[in-house]
């Protein structure tokens, strides 16, 4: 399959004028304008009045100290799968595995906290993250080494890999990690208060998560446009071939920016474990590597974007948990706001370059 | 063998709506559109399907509306990415994700609601026959149809002047220009008509195999069925063989979870995924070049049998899929 948006925003350091101006902010309402319209239109299909159930998607994650807390704990992991994800994007690679790499992550974060529960809290969280980084490098690896090594797809070896690591989280909740009396498959028992990661108050907000996501962002960005490693994985994900035969190994490159999601995305996960959920649950990922995957259709290779897009996305997640209690419908609405901003989004990057070719 | 003979007939029936999803994602990869909305598509068409067959009481209308959501998602799909250009594989997987939300969204207040469903129809005289009738003839329309669509498609792709003009757009769009076939309307209708096969598959379950609408209530389907697509090598009858062999497992791992209590479910649940990619990685492996030269060396008796099984095996994709046409 080719790719061919991959990186594509390579020229947009150049100078802008008037023109390129409009272009832009066309580029940032365009999708915002579609979104909405496509989003009311199913909003009315179920009776409810639009305006409501925008100000609780848009607004309502601000409403109160603790969801707007709850709203950082979404937004990290997110801006973690997200900056990731730039990485594989970059390089050309549509890494659909990372739901699998944040399970594998958690998975393998849970190891120490069971292995070692004695050990002072600060080590044992530092053990968990080195853990759960690795755990989801190596899964990221194992789809890696099925598209490189053996040819099977990314997107396909990635999704098989999905299914198997939430089969294991499963099995393991079951199984050997059940907790004490009756096993549930609810998750794990709960961790003991003191391993959970130190929040701000009665809050559910632990002030690590973000530094740890934006500390990434920071190291993500600072790879990708100012290291020669990410030239020459922008290069490999332009044309893979071209970037081989002038001496970039694009396979190592390849494998090396699937690891380095795979990476982060094993931090988003171990950050659900000791920051969210203080156990392991069958749905630990909650869905943020596909969000995250969303966001960076939006942003394409530009790990800066991914701060600001991924806080929108927690926003609209977030608010829309009360709108089952307040407006009597589904939550999903977040889910359907965001993918028609990220389609509107795609409708007019075409329209734009229909004009220019035009 | 009476059990046997019930078990095939359950596999057989199993595999229906792989069967119309593999059928229409096969249609639209052979013209070179990518549909990878798949998953989405099934889950809309279900939840759609069902919706207006509980509200007309009236079945085939649910299946009708199923096709047409289905069209009209691969008509999204083909705007984007033929029109304006965008990836097939970003676009397909947006509307993967959007298709699954809206499902959950606006399928809300059919939840777990009794609806209608597909009746029972076995066939006269044929349904009484020992063993093939029990495997083949007491099923409902849907089965049966699912039985010659898949000839159909065989014939379709192999057989007419429309089935060749379609290989030609997947594996040399612009060889198909230069001779007259409008490329990009062939594939617009060609997505478009395998879309509708993939709505139809979506409704086949909430109409007929798993009836009723749930949360996520098809969750996954439209991935195994993209992945037998590959796994068949684009091929009807191999991407036929797929469904069976994926629903048999399936079943197969229903009763062993009842009879071998001591394996842990969740093996027999994601055993078909991990299979399937091991498939993959392993065909894919026979069938490189370090391999190929391998099985150049062997002795002569066992490289015929060998390099035929390999060359059976490894189908390439279509050249084309997934790539833009620009007119010459």
């Amino acid at each position: 399959m080719q790719i061919q948006d991959a990186g594509g925003q390579l020229t947009s350091r150049t100078t802008y004028r008037l023109a390129d101006l409009a272009d832009y902010l066309a580029r940032l309402v365009l999708p915002f304008l579609g979104a909405l319209v496509l989003t009311t239109v199913v909003l009315l299909t179920v009776d409810v009045a639009p305006l409501d159930a925008y100000r609780i998607l848009l607004f309502g994650a601000f409403s109160t100290p603790i969801r707007f807390g709850d709203m950082v704990m979404l937004a990290s992991p997110l801006i973690l799968c997200a900056g990731g994800l730039t990485l594989t994007f970059a390089a050309g690679l549509y890494n659909l595995g990372i739901e699998g790499q944040v399970v594998l992550g958690a998975i393998a974060a849970m190891i120490p906290l069971r292995l070692f529960p004695d050990l002072p809290p600060p080590l044992l969280w530092m053990l968990s993250f080195a853990f759960g980084a690795a755990g989801g490098t190596l899964w990221a690896l194992l789809a890696a080494s099925l598209r490189l090594g053996a040819g099977v797809n990314e997107i396909f070896a990635g999704l098989g890999l999905n299914f198997l690591a939430s089969g294991i989280a499963l099995y393991l909740i079951l199984g050997p990690w059940r907790r004490e009396g009756s096993a549930s498959s609810s998750g794990t028992a709960l961790l003991p208060r003191e391993l959970w990661l130190p929040t701000i108050g009665s809050l559910r907000l632990a002030p690590l998560a973000p530094i740890i996501a934006i500390v990434s962002l920071v190291v993500v960005w600072w790879v990708l446009s100012r290291m020669r490693w990410g030239l020459e994985v922008r290069a490999v994900g332009l044309n893979g071939a071209a970037a081989d035969r002038l001496g970039v190994p694009a396979v190592k490159r390849m494998a090396q920016a699937m690891a380095g999601c795979g990476l982060l995305a094993g931090l988003a996960g171990t950050l659900q474990v000791l920051g969210v959920f203080h156990q392991l649950i069958p749905n630990i990922s909650s869905g943020v590597g596909l969000i995250g995957l969303l966001v960076v259709l939006l942003v394409l290779a530009r790990p800066i974007w991914v701060l600001p897009v991924a806080v929108v996305f927690a926003t609209f997640t977030v608010g829309s948990v009360q709108l089952p209690l307040t407006l009597g419908i589904d939550s999903s609405i977040a889910g359907v706001l965001q993918g028609t901003l990220v389609l509107a989004a795609l409708v007019s990057r075409g329209l734009m370059q229909r004009r220019r070719r035009a | 063998m009476n059990q046997l003979a019930i078990d095939l007939g359950a596999v057989l029936a199993a595999a229906a709506p792989l069967i119309f999803a593999t059928m229409g994602a096969l249609l639209s990869e052979r013209s070179g559109v990518i549909n990878l909305s798949l998953d989405g598509t099934i889950m809309l068409g279900a939840m759609g399907g069902f919706t207006v067959a509980l509200v007309t009481n009236n079945v085939p209308l649910g299946f009708g509306a199923a096709a047409l959501i289905g069209a009209a998602i691969a008509l999204i799909l083909c705007i984007l990415s033929l029109t304006l250009g965008q990836s097939q594989t970003a676009v397909g997987f947006v509307l993967a994700l959007l298709g699954i939300e809206l499902s959950s969204f606006l399928g809300a207040p059919v939840v777990r609601v009794p609806g209608p469903s597909v009746p029972f129809l076995p066939i006269p005289l044929l349904a009484d026959l020992p063993i093939v009738g029990v495997i083949f003839f007491r099923h409902n329309l849907l089965i049966y149809l699912s039985f010659l669509l898949v000839p159909f498609i065989w014939w379709m792709l192999f057989h007419t002047r429309v089935g060749l003009t379609v290989r030609a757009l997947g594996e040399r769009p612009a060889a198909a220009f230069a001779r007259g076939v409008p490329v990009t309307r062939m594939r617009y209708l060609m997505c478009i008509l395998g879309g509708a096969l993939v709505g139809i598959a979506g409704a086949a379950y909430s109409l007929d195999l798993r009836q009723g609408w749930s949360y996520r209530h098809t969750f996954g389907m439209g991935w195994i069925a993209l992945a037998i697509v590959i796994f068949g090598g684009w091929r009807p009858w191999r991407v036929a063989f797929g469904c069976y062999l994926f629903a048999a497992l399936e079943i197969v791992a229903l009763r062993s979870q009842r009879t071998m209590a001591g394996v842990p479910t969740q093996v027999f649940q994601v055993a078909p995924f991990v299979l399937m990619i091991l498939v993959l990685a392993l065909v894919n492996l026979v069938s490189s070049p370090q391999a190929l030269r391998r099985i150049a060396s062997l002795p002569p008796t066992l490289r015929g049998p060998v390099g035929m099984l390999v060359a059976r095996l490894a189908v390439a994709a279509p050249a084309a899929l997934g790539q833009r046409f620009e007119r010459p």
